[in-house]
């Protein structure tokens, strides 16, 4: 009974009863040592012929004719899926005017890169961009199906999941495959605590989302390999019901709640100026700057910066709190960063109880090496680097 | 007009913990609540509802003791409410909770607008939401941020792309899933409160919605399957760093790097 995470099983005169709250996830069938649980599941559904089904299909997402670097990661857990199987990867690209940046597809070792042009396609749009992966789905008929936990990705995926009747898992931190050509998903399952394996065993494509910067980029390679296949667009896949009127890029970096890193600041920072130098270490690493309460208080900041009870609750790939106590107010909203770095001057600060690196000392004298570091070690031919 | 919404409930906090002993999980007290991203998303309906007129329906698919979210939906302005109940739709996965809620807003026939958050505190997928617009074939927009026009047949809306700001028309019946930038939601209101306590939810199971395909729902009609789960990989380790600014700063710097943060 204490095995069901839901509170799902009772006891009753020595009988097990299901309540409601029984949410079929099975813990308690593989818990059980006498094998008493068991799941009547009528196999719906045809028996899959896996053997039809090759290959890893990427969708590429662009925004303003610019590939975004989660493709790149794509790719690379793709080739490594595909290397396993003996299978290859093939990426669909839609857009306007994109020759060149199918072509710098090819660098990263895919073996074909299907292209939609049109300038209905300049803008992403839901129901053309279905149409159009589900075609190519049924004409390739890919094994799994990669695409972006971007905004776009999380919007696509599940539409195009529905259309095909195929299952989908958002987020996922691993993506293995099967010698029979399975894909073992992992996420994130109850807020992060803990984690699920999730396999989609009756239904192809496989489809997952993976957020970017979780897995490894492709590396580029200096001799492209594959071919880029230019797709005829038929005119009636492109009717929606959606006119995009306007796009107003971001001038600055995203709000806290959203981005994958954060440095924040807490009273330590001591005066506005020490904000500053945290801000120049978010940009530096890519993220975005949150701070403790007293420091909105004190006007240095934005509400919106907050972070805690009061305040956002946060959970990126990487913290990185200065000048911060670690009072549990503020902790709420960010323990459940998956790394958690805490520069603090008092060895005793409750912040080294939950950071799992902990540096102690002065910020105003760790800080700006580590500026300087950084931007070092800047490598100027980067992979994300398009020519 | 009439504007849906699908709100979930889903448990209080996401304090799971684990037994590390026998890897097991424990789940203290749980409290259940109305999932915080579908209250910006009622607020939405409820606040065009007030505007322009019309009614707000709010339809949760869930055990029976998830009536409690739609009563709270009364006290925020909802004005009808639907649980959708059954053995039958349990174990759902994100396409069987989509076909399930598809099927009933299907039936409820005249959604012009259905509002659904942008995910939930639990499954936290952000799937269900474009799920049910493509099972109802209707254009959909994720992350609205903000409603600027709603005209007799098209709405104009903003949404967070993530790297900047979209506005888009939409033409009506559509789907958006909202963010909590959209609205301040309002408090269960004791006058509602006293005025919906005698008002009905009605309760559907899989044999009022006409037309749906039972192997659609619950386990059955989830392609995905859970084989296992496990408590995270340990959280990494706990250091404690000491020594000059400089050795510090390149002990970070280097394990930034291992990590591949930067
Ligand atoms: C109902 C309620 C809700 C609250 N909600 C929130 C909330 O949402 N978010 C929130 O943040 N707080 C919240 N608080 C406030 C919270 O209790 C703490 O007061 C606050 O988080 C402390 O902020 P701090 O760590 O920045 O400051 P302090 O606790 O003052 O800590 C400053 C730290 O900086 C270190 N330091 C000083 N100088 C340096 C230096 N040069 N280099 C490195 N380290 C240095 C010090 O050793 C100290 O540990 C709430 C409080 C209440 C009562
Ligand atoms: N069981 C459910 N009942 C009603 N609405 C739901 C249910 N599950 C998800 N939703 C809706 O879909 C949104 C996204 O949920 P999710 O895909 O689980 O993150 C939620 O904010 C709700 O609006």
């Amino acid at each position: 009974m204490e095995v069901c995470p839901f509170e799902g099983i009772t006891m009753e005169g020595g009988q097990v009863e299901f309540t409601d709250a029984c949410r079929l996830c099975r813990v308690c069938i593989k818990a059980c040592p006498t094998g008493a649980i068991w799941l009547e599941q009528s196999d719906a559904g045809p028996i899959l012929e896996r053997d039809k089904y090759k290959d890893v299909l990427i969708f590429a997402e662009q925004r303003q004719g610019r590939i975004q670097p989660v493709t790149y990661e794509l790719i690379g857990k793709g080739l490594e899926l595909a290397r396993c199987l003996g299978q290859e990867v093939i990426v669909f690209l839609a857009g306007r005017d994109l020759k060149a940046q199918a072509h710098e597809l090819l660098l990263y070792g895919v073996s074909r890169v299907y292209l939609y042009e049109h300038k209905a396609l300049e803008h992403f749009r839901i129901e053309p961009y279905t149409s159009l992966i589900v075609d190519l789905v049924n004409d390739t008929l890919p094994n799994i199906l990669l695409m972006g936990a971007t905004p776009v990705g999380r919007s696509l995926a599940p539409r195009v999941a529905a259309r095909l009747r195929t299952g989908l898992t958002a987020d996922c931190t691993s993506l293995s495959v099967k010698e029979n050509g399975d894909l073992v998903q992992t996420r994130p399952a109850f807020g992060g605590d803990v984690m699920a394996q999730i396999i989609t065993p009756r239904h192809r494509p496989q489809m997952a989302t993976v957020r970017h910067k979780v897995m490894a980029s492709a590396p580029r390679l200096a001799e492209p390999k594959g071919e880029v296949k230019e797709c005829a667009v038929d005119e009636s896949k492109l009717k929606s019901g959606i006119a995009v009127l306007k796009f107003e890029p971001y001038q600055i970096t995203t709000s806290i709640s959203d981005a994958e890193i954060v440095v924040a600041g807490g009273r330590g920072v001591g005066r506005p100026e020490g904000l500053k130098l945290l801000e120049q270490l978010a940009v530096e690493v890519g993220g975005a700057l949150g701070v403790t309460r007293p420091l909105v208080e004190q006007g240095w900041a934005d509400y919106t910066m907050q972070i805690g009870m009061s305040g956002r609750t946060i959970r990126p790939r990487l913290y990185i709190g200065c000048g911060i106590s670690g009072a549990i107010q503020h902790v709420a909203g960010m323990r459940g960063a998956e790394a958690i770095f805490a520069i603090n001057s008092d060895p005793n600060a409750p912040i080294f109880d939950i950071a799992h690196y902990g540096l102690v000392g002065d910020m105003y004298e760790i800080v700006p090496h580590l500026i300087a570091m950084i931007r070092e070690g800047d490598d100027p031919n980067g992979v994300f680097q398009l020519s | 007009m009439h504007f849906v919404v699908c709100i979930k409930q889903v448990p209080e906090g996401t304090e799971v913990e684990i037994d590390e002993e026998k890897g097991i999980l424990k789940r203290e007290g749980v409290e259940s609540k109305l999932n915080v991203y579908d209250t910006y998303a009622l607020e939405a309906a409820v606040a065009l509802k007030e505007e322009f007129g019309g009614s707000v329906t709010v339809i949760s698919m869930g055990p029976p003791q998830a009536e409690a979210v739609i009563r709270e939906s009364y006290m925020l302005g909802a004005d009808e409410g639907y649980l959708l109940s059954d053995r039958v739709f349990a174990g759902a996965d994100t396409l069987a909770t989509s076909y399930t809620l598809a099927s009933a807003i299907r039936q409820l026939s005249d959604a012009d607008i259905i509002f659904c958050g942008m995910q939930t505190t639990d499954g936290d997928t952000a799937q269900v939401g474009p799920g049910i617009a493509e099972l109802l074939g209707l254009p959909h927009a994720s992350y609205v941020k903000r409603l600027c026009t709603l005209e007799a047949d098209a709405i104009i809306l903003e949404t967070d792309m993530g790297d900047g700001i979209e506005s888009l028309k939409i033409e009506l019946p559509c789907l958006l899933t909202v963010t909590n930038e959209i609205n301040q939601p309002r408090l269960p209101s004791f006058r509602l409160k006293q005025g919906t306590k005698n008002r009905p939810v009605t309760i559907w199971d899989h044999q009022a919605l006409v037309g749906a395909k039972q192997g659609y729902f619950g386990l059955d009609g989830s392609p995905t399957q859970v084989e296992r789960i496990f408590p995270p990989p340990k959280s990494q380790e706990q250091v404690i760093w000491q020594g000059t600014p400089f050795e510090l700063s390149q002990r970070m710097c280097a394990k930034l790097r291992e990590l591949k943060y930067i």
